[in-house]
């Protein structure tokens, strides 16, 4: 699903090399060195460069887990920006909103599937109560837009902190998520010849699966269906989609449900991974920003090419370099804004 | 929207007087006079504090009001500067500490905020209108992140403690008095320059270029060059105000430069209006009251749902904040008092 295993769509086929054809041959290079890089026993001057492969592979698959969880935060916001030219700075206090949610749910019936769908459906509603009661109003003036969502961000935030107080919560999943799956990929070999594969929990393979089952969903929706269509003629040209005939309000007002509900699942999914804990809603306003910057607004292929670079970037940063790990995620920034401002996957307007 | 209006052949044989307008003259003497009848608390936590929150606000206000570029990007700036005195200067943390004379650290620090704020707004120019405040937003955020991280800069989340406001010309400017005299200085020479630097021709082209800057550029005007220009100023100012609020504060943290910290410079500016460079002083005063005294009304806890309700309303009421109201409760006299210049 990355950019990096890409399958070259031409081969050789006589004659001289096309640009394309060089390409290809480029991604097929990547594709094998990083098929080389997770399945192959590692020699020990490379253990010697990159710490150890179990160290690198489990940055490598903890960084595209939370990109997963990136991408379900950020694909929201970059639909909410891309159709309404909303800027949601309160996206991050949805993420955290629904995370509680899901904690009180969990934890009174025991139900986790129960709190998952309660984080989503609760998110929703609170969606399309933002954008009929407050941006609706204010349609049209994205500066004051923006800053009405900072204003309720800053209210959510201490009203929260008023409710669940300063703690960290961790919200518990079900048993039959627990443990760990044994990746076919050797870490090591014992001196006996024995191979040690590596683990990896269960859990995260689950987020990463549903992250890519909902973004499938979310392609499918926007390119197959009729408001999908809509949506899509919403980002291109709202005045033009509107003078058509379609009731724009309501094409908002699901956009919003979807995005502010995606937001909400994520924070149980991801409350459940990680933790729950005030401040969380600022990390993840800072992923959807930077992954909406990157990936380009409007663009669900852009979101997800940007939560992976991000996703990656943070987790590798954290083993190689802790100290600058952040600067990694800003270098990120600042390259695709000097090459390419409108975003990897953005149109150039 | 121009507050400016150009000077004419009359304009110039008018007397000082009116060339300051009486407006300032009055609120010049009050300011001056202010220490005669305030307490020690009402000197440095409410007037030194609204003062330098007010300069933070006031390089926003030059960006947003004159160059139509919103940042939330401003304390990082001025963090900047704050964390160069530490480091350049004298800190009791163990960590750094060059020990330089503030006569040579302050400049530096300065200067370096100045070019970080210039680095942020090239990055930040390349694209336009709504990104800006994501792109500093995310810069802001970011920066924060770095802070709380890095301890070979930084100093990690405990930051830096024991930085001194300097002691010279045989006055300790640490005390109140001299302490509230040296903000009050600095925000009066950075909103004259604010003030005057809108009338030059700089600031009526950044106007023009906020406005219009497809013929700005057609017109063949730099408006990538005015635009970085601009964030050069505003960096500036910051930067003066993250050393004055190192010196109030004593110490510096990644707290100092947080989102919430961010948001609240926005606040201010908003609250105040951003179309007058006196707007974010009358909101750094208002904000810093209602932060002293909000313990009375709602609690010291629930401060943040307080000034966020209050910004809100202020967004949907009135987008000029409080200098839009006074503008729409007495039209003529608003009038009267914006156009206070010559």
């Amino acid at each position: 699903m990355s950019i990096l295993d890409r399958p070259s769509s031409s081969g050789i086929s006589g004659g001289g090399v096309t640009g394309r054809q060089a390409w290809g041959l480029f991604w097929l290079l990547v594709a094998a060195l990083v098929a080389w890089l997770v399945f192959a026993v590692w020699p020990d001057w490379l253990n010697a460069i990159l710490i150890s492969k179990k160290a690198f592979v489990s940055a490598i698959l903890n960084g595209i887990t939370l990109a997963g969880l990136y991408f379900l935060v950020a694909s929201g916001f970059t639909l909410i920006f891309g159709l309404m030219r909303n800027v949601n700075l309160a996206h991050g206090s949805l993420y955290l909103l629904g995370a509680y949610i899901g904690y009180e749910v969990t934890s009174r019936t025991g139900y986790w599937l129960l709190g998952v769908a309660a984080g989503f459906a609760v998110l929703a509603l609170v969606g399309v109560v933002m954008q009929v009661f407050v941006f609706r109003r204010l349609e049209g003036d994205d500066l004051r837009q923006t800053l009405v969502s900072i204003g309720i961000s800053i209210v959510a935030a201490d009203l929260m902190l008023a409710v669940w107080a300063g703690g960290t919560y961790q919200i518990t999943t079900p048993e039959w998520l627990d443990g760990a799956l044994t990746l076919p990929v050797i870490t090591a070999v014992r001196s006996n010849g024995a191979s040690v594969f590596l683990t990896y929990p269960l859990y995260r393979v689950v987020v990463l699966a549903a992250a890519i089952v909902i973004g499938v969903g979310l392609w499918l929706m926007l390119n197959k269906t009729r408001v999908g269509m809509m949506i899509r003629a919403g980002v291109d040209d709202r005045a033009m989609l509107s003078a058509s005939g379609v009731n724009v309000h309501a094409v908002f007002a699901i956009v919003f449900a979807v995005g502010a509900g995606l937001a909400g699942f994520a924070g149980v999914v991801g409350g459940s991974a990680l933790s729950v804990a005030p401040g969380e809603d600022v990390r993840y306003l800072l992923a959807s920003l930077v992954v909406v910057i990157v990936g380009g607004m409007g663009s669900i292929t852009g979101a997800a090419i940007g939560a992976l670079l991000i996703g990656l970037a943070e987790q590798i940063g954290l083993v190689y370099f802790p100290t600058y790990g952040i600067v990694l995620t800003f270098v990120i920034m600042v390259v695709t804004l000097a090459v390419r401002p409108q975003g990897i996957m953005g149109k150039a307007r | 929207m121009s507050l400016t209006i150009p000077t004419d052949g009359a304009a110039t044989e008018k007397n000082w007087l009116e060339k300051v307008g009486a407006g300032h003259i009055v609120l010049a003497v009050v300011l001056v006079l202010y220490p005669l009848v305030a307490s020690d608390f009402f000197l440095t936590q409410i007037g030194g504090y609204s003062l330098i929150f007010g300069m933070l606000g006031l390089s926003l206000m030059l960006l947003a009001g004159y160059g139509g570029m919103v940042s939330l990007a401003q304390i990082t700036v001025g963090g900047i500067a704050a964390y160069a005195i530490a480091i350049l200067g004298n800190n009791n943390s163990n960590v750094l500490g060059f020990g330089w004379p503030w006569w040579l650290a302050v400049p530096f620090a300065i200067l370096a905020a100045a070019l970080a704020s210039a680095l942020i707004g090239w990055i930040s120019v390349r694209t336009e209108g709504i990104y800006t405040i994501m792109i500093t937003l995310a810069i802001a955020t970011a920066t924060y992140y770095f802070a709380q991280q890095n301890y070979a800069i930084f100093n990690g989340h405990s930051g830096y403690a024991g930085i001194r406001a300097p002691a010279f010309w045989g006055v300790s400017w640490r005390d109140p008095k001299p302490f509230y005299y040296l903000c009050l200085g600095l925000a009066v020479l950075s909103y004259a320059a604010v003030l005057y630097g809108s009338r030059s021709t700089f600031g009526m082209t950044l106007q023009a270029i906020r406005d219009n800057p497809r013929r700005m550029r057609a017109l063949g005007y730099h408006v990538t060059a005015h635009k970085v220009f601009a964030w050069l100023l505003a960096g500036l100012i910051a930067g003066l105000a993250g050393v004055l609020l190192v010196w109030f504060n004593g110490r510096v943290s990644p707290g100092t430069i947080g989102v919430d910290a961010a948001i609240d410079v926005l606040i201010i500016a908003v609250i105040g209006g951003l179309r007058h460079p006196i707007g974010p002083f009358l909101g750094a005063l208002v904000v810093v009251l209602m932060q002293t005294f909000a313990i009375d009304i709602v609690g010291a806890e629930r401060f943040n749902t307080l000034i966020g309700l209050v910004f809100l309303v202020i967004v949907f009421v009135s987008p000029d904040g409080i200098l839009g109201l006074w503008g729409r409760i007495k039209p003529h006299l608003a009038q009267e008092s914006l156009r206070s210049g010559p």
